[in-house]
């Protein structure tokens, strides 16, 4: 019901550790969590340490939320499924990263249709308690938006220089 | 006289995770284009079955012999596949190919990760002098930083 991942690069005790213990506190089975190489494997939940693409993707879109570190990666793949995603960021004075940037993305993100920014343990149990009526957002396409495709698209030139007589 | 349409040859160099699935994101401005995806997990193949894609060694400012193992992958396949643009959303791997995109007279652009929302990330600021074009996803960053905003991946 609750796919948790971490990324492919650290561990993330505080975000596996909360949800582990929700888990059983509450009772919720059907939770799947991705620990990282590192990770202290939870003891109410299935896990594995790495997800390749195709596994993740899977896990994601059966999932009922998905809750995250503040990865840009989940975060678009989430949002791309049309699922509800809690992110925590990572800080670096806890060593979960070797700086603060993950604090950043969550300010600018927040309030977002369909992220949920938890920004400690207390508050990612707050929202795994209402997780079945998180918002999600619907209309998230697989493409950047269209200024950043046209402009890309003029850096190329393929408009502009495409075309030989030969 | 006889009229073609020239496909320009891109190099679209990301690391794995997010720089990857950005990278995704930028699909459809590829869409006339031959591209040469690489990324560091070799199974990210299965994402571009449309196109061709190589790997290489995954690596960061703390683990220097991935990193040189990285280059000198990317410097081969600058050559090997003498692109017309080299595009990337980061990270080391990104930098290696701006900088050797010159090498084949290939004009480069570096896009910063959306995860940058603050400061521009090291490979961004180190791909700065060499890159053809550098872009934030920011507009405050990129007015701070000095280089081009056209709005984000998402």
């Amino acid at each position: 019901m609750i796919f948790t991942t971490v990324g492919t690069q650290l561990p993330f005790h505080r975000l596996i550790d909360v949800i582990d213990i929700w888990s059983l506190e509450q009772d919720v089975r059907g939770c799947f969590a991705q620990i990282g190489n590192d990770g202290n494997p939870p003891q109410n939940m299935k896990f594995s340490n790495t997800l390749d693409p195709a596994q993740f993707a899977n896990q994601i879109a059966k999932c009922k939320v998905v809750v995250s570190h503040a990865g840009i990666g989940t975060i678009l793949t989430a949002l791309q499924y049309g699922k509800p995603i809690i992110v925590m960021p990572r800080l670096a004075r806890y060593g979960e990263h070797r700086n603060d940037h993950q604090l950043a993305t969550v300010a600018n993100l927040e309030g977002r249709a369909g992220i949920h920014v938890a920004h400690n343990e207390h508050d990612l149990k707050a929202l795994l308690n209402k997780a079945h009526d998180l918002g999600t957002n619907t209309n998230v396409t697989s493409a950047a938006e269209p200024e950043l495709i046209q402009a890309i698209d003029s850096f190329i030139g393929a408009r502009q220089t495409g075309i030989i007589y030969a | 006289m006889s009229k073609h349409i020239k496909h320009p040859k891109i190099l679209a160099v990301s690391s794995g995770g997010g720089h990857w699935i950005q990278m995704l994101r930028l699909r459809p401005a590829f869409k006339e284009c031959k591209v040469h995806y690489v990324s560091v997990n070799p199974k990210c193949a299965a994402d571009v079955p449309e196109a061709k894609f190589h790997s290489v060694t995954d690596g960061n400012r703390d683990t220097k012999l991935s990193l040189i193992k990285m280059a000198v992958k990317i410097l081969f396949l600058t050559f090997w596949v003498r692109p017309d643009v080299v595009i990337s959303t980061g990270a080391a791997p990104g930098y290696f190919a701006c900088r050797f995109a010159k090498l084949v007279g290939a004009r480069s652009l570096f896009i910063d990760s959306v995860a940058n929302a603050e400061e521009m990330s090291l490979s961004a600021k180190l791909s700065a002098s060499h890159a053809s074009k550098v872009f934030s996803q920011w507009p405050d960053v990129a007015k701070k930083f000095g280089v081009e905003w056209h709005g984000s991946v998402l």
